[in-house]
């Protein structure tokens, strides 16, 4: 049945493919991470780990219901802390999985296959838990319901002038779409994973979310067609949210905050995290789980690569904020850049700097960029670099404002650690879960590229 | 306090616990419960004042207390009474606290144990008998300054029944030198009554008279009124003290010296007017006394000089000469009888009693008001002292460190819960009418007094009221008893003048040696001398100079500081011969050198749950011999304090945040206050502006005006329901007064100034935290104002990032009281009280707008200018802060909108705020 | 291969979703219902005395203010004091049995115990004396009491009710005389609207509108 291995002309690790696979061999690799392969001890201890962080976020949020904001260290003039700080953080993640399955789709990167499944799951999850961020940050998170409009006894709106309110549409827009974007992408693997199931329980539970998919050439074509189209709608989301999100902070007045590069910096910075979180999840993945063929160098280099683009981004928009201070003879703005990078925060500042402009700087270099262990370090100390520029937004620009008299220091308190680590171990738990019950590459698309490989 | 913390917590569960199941039910069901008889006059929604005096240490102070229900709520100042026109000091404002306060004594206690009042008139009963054979002799009576006619009457009466009975008074911030040098002076005991509005050029010799005293609310508004460019010339204020003081950050000329110095200062002056003095060397301060002596010669009549109560005896004298000499008898101050009672110097009277008590001379001691066994000199031991004495009584508001110590202790009523009268510092005489009925059942100074009389009439209001009767006998017509209940003074009773002229005074005094470190003990701005060791308001106040709060420390200039090698919250120890206490360190840039200042009124031990062991008690360093200034030396321990203040820095950066120019240059240019930054305020904008209504609210803060004493913070607090948060919240920087005072420190050519802004909400009509409010929490209406609705908040505090004033409030725990019931009802119940969760901010006192609104709205007319008054507007002493309408062409604040010092803050944001600034002026001279 | 669900449970799987969907829906409903404060008009809470208004005002005609004394005065319409009711009653039915609590409470000095008919949040501060003054009629907020055998509450005192009239106070006033009166008829024509409100000095309805209104 399976033919041989054709002596492939291609260097290895070039190949977005791999090589020597028939159809079958592809779905019994990926199929059988998920339907066979019992989990190692990796995965477990990962998992429980993971777990245990996620249930310490969930007392934290109990503890934060109960007593109320006042466990964390925000003040006034810093009102806004790690909450929001972790919700831009964890927004930007979800960002780069719908990049890579939307855009990338449509600028036809064969590449993207095999890793745009666990990148889309990696986007649903972040966006997930960034949603949460907002509404715990809350003073009575209990009316959130208030940003919804709908008619109610006090025949009151929302305030379309706030960027929040803009805010709540972007993000509950873009989870809606990465969601069905994802699942429609997941369908026939599912109808798969139903096919080749090895229980009446695996066979019940694929087969329900399958959705009947019987794989008819009518099944395709609709499937194609509507796939593309999520994904056009997709793309303009994926400027779109971050853009809002940049908005929370350049509407406002405070310097730091009100800035026009804001829209642009925020989606670049988003891809620069997205990318870094690919890769750190990327590595783990084929390590453990084999798939060194389909999750292969050229896919970690292309992402290397996107980091430094991305990178150069942002280090764009950290010169532009700097001059702009300087170019509008602002005091203000002035004192806030000075501030930024001799003031109580200038550590934060500096390590960012280094994390995120300095160190994707070793990309250059193609030994680097084909370094595992090189890109799996790096994207943790991007991921490191981001979250402390969106604390450093967040904080050092309110901390001290215009009138000297009204400024003041955050100082976190344990429960804003538990908070964030927490959502972290959230993440984790999610995604472990993920790779271990769906496949987390796309069997039928990586089956089209041989197809196509081989009718070329 | 952390077992506060537990209660807290429990507390919030318990609180969210119901909230949440609030949320999705109906609310409970409510009752209404009408009077079975209804009472007179009192219209159940409308508030009712009632004008009555406080004792500020003694002497009264005119207020009208509101009262919602028959529960007092609110303290105004009195505009008929001299001693205040309708102003407070925070104390008062803050005595309407101490009423509700449920730490207060509640029950009379024998040797610690709870007992009745039937039992104590039995005991006393007995005792009173015996002591009455023995015609009084070993009868002790400890009072405060007595300035109350009817307790004056009930001494008298004492003394005729046992004559050989004994009569002491002590106060802590008593006034020895004041009165032993007026003796000096005049040969008899005399009291001054300075006319600020008077004088051109003052002097003040380490006298903060705009604080803390019985007269500081009337002194500060006649100072203002000569403080003001706009009406004509300023007066110039020259300022010598050690501890910076409030009049210190206003004086047009300041320096800082150590005491001993200070009286070298005046002993030179003196020698330049022409008073023969032992003092043969030159000015510390040569350049400040010369132009000082040329301004005190070119004002003729229109100079003086006012000495600190830690000034010696002979100084006062010495300054009285000099006061005679620069010609202002009758016109800057005038000399009055005595306002108090027998005025005695009261270290020797304490040192007296507890002499008399260690001689076993004492049988029986009765302490009316007072705290000795915490405040009487170290060196006395007057609390063990106090256990040797055979019978002790001690009537007092809390059950506090000498009740501690005594047989008997009597829960003293609130000035609010009993009847009395009392004397201002210039004599008119006001009643003290009860506003409610004792809480707590205490009883008064005059009812314990009946007691020891032993008199058939034993309520206060039979004394007080008979003894009306003995002098304005008219028949027993009630009308002006009547009226002196309404208008809450009696009518012409200010003491009247007296022409005494003083001897030269004595050469044998020898101006005190330098000390290489000296103590300075003063009363503290929001404790006073520790009687208010309990009330909240007062401990989260800010202290006006280091924006301290919940705490006292000890204060030094940086280089002394720089000199023992320390900074700030470093602790050391403070040593006086065997004594020592431990306190923190606190830098103050405009404290003088070589002398280190301790605030009174702390470490206390039986103050309450909230006061007992804030601080540090200076009280144990500060003897009978040196009550003022003492020699101490200081060693670092190397431990650190916890020191909590508001402010954190202190320099303006450069910004134009207070705008100051010197006399000269303001004649130049007027408008300096906006000139060269006009064209930093952006011309136009993209919304259409606000349509608006018939009235338009502004407020303008006259920053020449302000003394930065801080009522209006705690009257703002007392009227808008304003949470206390604790020491632990400050810290965090949560805090949440609606109105602060900021202090700046200026370098101006050399001078080191200290500038005061009081910053409360905006009002702006370009409101940024407007337009970032998700839910239209935070919205303008049509008179003006930016609103904040607490129940449509949701607490995202995007409003408060963008505010650039930083004056709105977060709830971030349940700061509101939820559990003591007094403390409920003390709110006032026109203003909402904040849940947690919810921002707030001043409000321009909209409920007294809404109020003002209908009643003009029921006659038909429009609210007049001046019939709305913010709390903080009312309160003002020295009526910085203006409140009105904008479209009233005729309304004040209309007027000083227009002055040419009127300028916003940051006005380059164009947030257009309605709450602007009358730049600061100082009259510094210029070396021609 | 054989298909996993065969028809029947295909389509019992899209009933079960429909059901769900059609559920949660409801659901929400329901729960909107529930919070939205006051589910029940029209139903007397137990008060201690089984006060009749149809009786005193229908029946004997006596006027709103001889027991209601603040509401011109104040924002508390005031609920009359013992003895007040006792100016009638230690006269008429001096020695009924119902009325044993007023009695009692008179003798003890004990208060009467009303149950709230009306109630607002504590945060909304609403102003009888205001209403009144410009000639909001009782009966626009309390019903027609004149046919309560007990009193109930009339309206759902829900803040867009409130802004309803708020919004356009013109059809809901009657003359300064009438405000008293249960039968008063409301403004028979566009211009006698304008003419009471400008008699009322209610020429800007937006200060009506603004939030500092009601709320503080």
């Amino acid at each position: 049945m399976a033919e041989q291995p054709s002596a492939t002309t291609t260097a290895p690790g070039e190949v977005t493919l791999p090589s020597g696979y028939t159809y079958t061999s592809v779905t019994d690799k990926i199929a059988n991470i998920v339907l066979t392969r019992r989990s190692r001890w990796p995965w477990f201890l990962t998992f429980s780990i993971a777990l245990v962080c996620m249930l310490a976020f969930f007392l934290a949020c109990g503890v934060l219901f109960i007593v109320g904001p006042g466990i964390w260290g925000i003040n006034i003039p810093v009102a806004w802390g790690y909450a929001i700080g972790n919700f831009v953080w964890w927004i930007g993640i979800g960002h780069a999985g719908t990049f890579i399955s939307a855009i990338l789709l449509l600028l036809r990167q064969k590449w993207r296959t095999s890793i745009n499944r666990f990148a889309e799951a990696m986007t649903l999850f972040a966006a997930g838990i960034a949603g949460i961020f907002p509404i715990l940050h809350l003073g009575r998170p209990w009316f959130f319901y208030w940003l919804v409009p709908y008619p109610d006894a006090m025949s009151l709106w929302p305030q379309w002038r706030s960027p929040l309110v803009w805010d709540f549409f972007a993000i509950s827009t873009y989870l809606t779409v990465s969601l069905v974007f994802w699942y429609m992408g997941l369908i026939p693997d599912l109808a798969t994973l139903r096919d080749r199931a090895k229980t009446r329980t695996q066979q019940l539970i694929y087969g329900l979310f399958a959705l009947g998919w019987r794989g008819e050439a009518r099944h395709w074509a609709r499937h194609q067609s509507a796939y593309l189209l999520m994904a056009g709608l997709a793309t303009p989301l994926v400027v779109s949210v971050h853009s809002v999100v940049s908005l929370d902070f350049a509407i406002g007045n405070t310097p730091g905050y009100h800035s026009t590069i804001f829209p642009p910096y925020f989606v670049a910075g988003a891809l620069f995290s997205g990318f870094a979180m690919v890769l750190t999840l990327a590595i783990p993945l084929r390590h453990f789980f084999g798939l060194h063929e389909f999750i292969t160098m050229r896919h970690l280099e292309n992402c290397a690569k996107v980091l430094l683009a991305t990178g150069w981004f942002v280090a764009y928009g950290y010169l532009s904020e700097t001059f702009m201070a300087y170019y509008s003879n602002d005091p203000f703005e002035i004192y806030m850049v000075q501030n930024r990078m001799t003031g109580p925060y200038a550590p934060v500042y500096w390590a960012l700097i280094t994390c995120n402009v300095l160190a994707p700087q070793i990309m250059w270099w193609r030994a680097a960029r084909r370094s595992v262990p090189v890109l799996f370090v790096l994207s943790l100390v991007v991921n490191m670099g981001m979250w402390m520029e969106r604390f450093l937004i967040v904080v050092s620009s309110l901390h001290r404002d215009f009138l000297p008299s009204a400024w003041g220091l955050f100082i976190p308190t344990r429960w804003d650690w538990i908070h964030l680590l927490g959502s972290i171990g959230m993440f984790v738990v999610l995604f472990m879960l993920f790779i271990r019950f769906l496949p987390a590459i796309s069997i039928a698309e990586i089956r089209e590229m041989l197809h196509e490989e081989k009718s070329s | 306090m952390s077992d506060l913390d537990r209660r807290d917590v429990l507390k919030l569960l318990a609180a969210s616990a119901a909230l949440a199941t609030g949320a999705c039910s109906g609310p409970p069901e409510e009752k209404i419960v009408p009077f079975a008889r209804a009472p007179e006059m009192a219209i159940p929604g409308k508030p009712l004042f009632y004008a009555t005096s406080v004792s500020s240490r003694g002497y009264g102070m005119g207020v009208l207390v509101e009262t919602n229900e028959g529960r007092p709520t609110k303290v105004e100042g009195n505009p008929l009474h001299p001693a205040s026109l309708g102003s407070t000091d925070p104390f008062t404002q803050a005595a309407v606290l101490q009423l509700w306060d449920p730490a207060r004594s509640q029950t009379v206690l024998h040797e610690g144990q709870v007992a009745t009042w039937p039992q104590f008139l039995a005991a006393m009963e007995a005792r009173l008998t015996e002591l009455e054979r023995a015609r009084g002799a070993g009868l002790a009576l400890l009072t405060g300054t007595v300035c109350s006619p009817s307790l004056q009457w009930q001494l008298t009466q004492l003394r005729e029944r046992y004559p050989e009975a004994r009569w002491y008074q002590y106060d802590p911030l008593h006034a020895d030198n004041e009165l032993r040098g007026g003796e000096l002076a005049f040969g008899r005991a005399i009291d001054t009554r300075y006319r600020l509005d008077r004088v051109q050029t003052l002097l003040t010799l380490d006298a903060d008279f705009l604080s803390c005293e019985p007269y500081s609310v009337r002194y500060a508004r006649d100072f203002a009124g000569r403080r003001n460019p706009d009406r004509g010339a300023m007066s110039r204020v020259y300022t010598v003290e050690s501890s910076p003081g409030l009049i210190g950050a206003k004086a047009d000329h300041r320096v800082a010296l150590p005491p001993s110095r200070i009286e070298q200062l005046v002993l030179h002056l003196a020698r330049a007017l022409g008073v023969e003095t032992p003092y043969e060397g030159d000015s510390p301060e040569p350049r400040f006394s010369a132009a000082l002596l040329e301004d005190l010669r070119r004002s003729p009549g229109a100079a003086l000089i006012l000495p600190g109560r830690a000034l010696p005896p002979q100084i006062h004298a010495l300054v009285h000469m000099l006061n005679h000499r620069l010609g202002g008898a009758g016109t800057t101050f005038e000399h009055i009888e005595p306002v108090a009672f027998m005025p005695t110097p009261q270290l020797e009277s304490i040192r007296a009693l507890s002499e008399s008590i260690s001689a076993g001379e004492v049988r029986m001691l009765a302490m009316l008001e007072g705290n000795p066994a915490y405040d009487a000199p170290a060196d006395l031991d007057f609390s063990s002292r106090l256990r040797s004495v055979p019978e002790t009584v001690h009537v007092s508001l809390y059950v506090d460190e000498t009740s501690a110590n005594c047989r008997w202790h009597v829960p003293r009523t609130h000035e609010f819960e009993a009847w009395s009268d009392l004397r201002g510092f210039d004599g008119t005489l006001g009643i003290v009418q009860p506003v409610i009925a004792p809480l707590y059942g205490g009883h008064s100074v005059h009812e314990v007094l009946n007691v020891l009389l032993r008199s058939s009439t034993n309520s206060g209001y039979q004394t007080v009221r008979a003894h009306w009767q003995r002098t304005f006998n008219h028949g027993g017509d009630d009308e002006q008893w009547r009226k002196a209940l309404r208008d809450g003074i009696v009518a012409n009773t200010a003491a009247t003048p007296v022409t005494v002229s003083p001897r030269p005074p004595s050469t044998g005094f020898t101006p005190a040696k330098a000390e290489s470190l000296a103590a300075i003990f003063t009363a503290d701005s929001s404790l006073l001398d520790g009687r208010f060791a309990n009330n909240v308001w007062l401990q989260e106040l800010p202290r006006p100079m280091s924006k301290l709060t919940w705490d006292n420390a000890a204060y030094v200039s940086p280089r002394t500081a720089a000199r023992l090698g320390v900074a700030t919250g470093d602790e050391i120890e403070l040593q006086r011969g065997q004594r020592a206490v431990r306190a923190g360190v606190w830098i103050l840039p405009t404290h003088a050198d070589d002398c280190i200042t301790l605030p009174l009124g702390y470490g206390r031990t039986h103050a309450g749950p909230a006061g007992s062991g804030v601080g540090f008690d200076a009280y144990r360093l500060r003897t009978a011999d040196s009550p003022w200034v003492a020699d101490i030396r200081v060693r670092r321990t190397g431990e650190h304090r916890w020191l909590v203040s508001t402010q954190h820095h202190a320099r303006m950066e450069g910004r134009e945040i207070v705008r100051t120019a010197t006399a000269e240059e303001f004649a130049r240019d007027p408008h300096f206050a906006t000139t060269e930054k006009k064209e930093r305020v952006p011309e136009h904008t993209l919304y259409p502006d606000y349509p608006h209504d018939s009235y338009q609210w502004g407020m303008v803060i006259d920053l020449n005006a302000c003394i930065g004493c801080n009522a209006c913070t705690i009257a703002c607090q007392a009227e808008n329901n304003i949470p206390v948060v604790g020491k632990e919240e400050v810290d965090r920087g949560r805090e949440m007064h609606w109105i602060r005072i900021d202090r700046y420190y200026s370098q101006d050519s050399g001078r080191l100034d200290t500038d005061f802004q009081p910053v409360p909400c905006m009002h702006c009509e370009r409101a940024p935290c407007e337009l970032v409010c998700p839910v239209e929490a935070t919205t303008h209406d049509s008179q003006g104002l930016n609103l904040q609705v607490y129940n449509r908040c949701i607490g995202t505090r995007f409003c408060s990032n963008n505010c650039p004033y930083k004056v709105r409030r977060f709830n971030f725990l349940q700061y509101s009281n939820e559990s003591s019931e007094p403390l409920k009802a003390l709110q006032n119940p026109d203003v909402t009280v904040r849940q947690r969760g919810v921002m707030e901010k001043c409000t321009y006192c909209v409920q007294r707008i809404q109020r003002g609104r209908i009643e003009a709205q029921e006659l038909g007319r429009r609210i007049a200018d001046g019939e709305v008054v913010t709390a903080c507007q009312a309160v003002c002493p020295t009526q910085a802060i203006t409140f009105g309408d904008l479209n009233d062409s005729h309304s004040l604040v209309r007027k000083l909108k227009s002055s040419p010092r009127n300028y916003s803050l940051l006005a380059e944001l164009n947030t257009r705020p309605r709450t602007t600034y009358l730049a600061q002026v100082r009259n510094v001279r210029t070396e021609s | 291969m054989a298909q996993v669900f065969d028809r029947g449970v295909v389509l019992a799987l899209k009933v079960a979703l429909l059901i769900a969907l059609v559920l949660i829906v409801t659901l929400l409903f329901v729960w909107r219902w529930s919070i939205d404060y006051p589910h029940t008009l029209a139903a007397p809470p137990r008060q201690p005395l089984p006060f009749s208004h149809q009786h005193h005002v229908r029946d004997d005609g006596i006027d709103c203010r001889y027991c209601h004394t603040s509401v011109e005065k104040s924002a508390f319409a005031g609920i009359p004091s013992s003895d007040v009711c006792m100016t009638c009653h230690s006269q008429l039915f001096r020695d009924v049995a119902l009325f044993e609590p007023l009695r009692q409470s008179l003798r003890t000095g004990r208060r009467l115990q009303w149950t709230r008919v009306n109630d607002l949040p504590d945060f909304v501060y609403f102003d009888h004396s205001a209403h009144v003054s410009h000639g909001v009629p009782c009966k626009e907020c309390h019903g027609r009491v004149d046919q309560m055998p007990l009193t109930a509450r009339a309206r759902s005192l829900e803040m867009r009710w409130c802004l309803s009239c708020h919004r356009d106070p013109g059809p809901h006033l009657v003359r300064p005389g009438e405000v008293f009166d249960m039968n008063a008829a409301p403004p028979a024509s566009e211009n006698e609207q304008r003419r009471l409100l400008a008699g009322y000095g209610i020429l800007d309805v937006r200060r009506l509108m603004d939030c500092s209104t009601c709320h503080r």
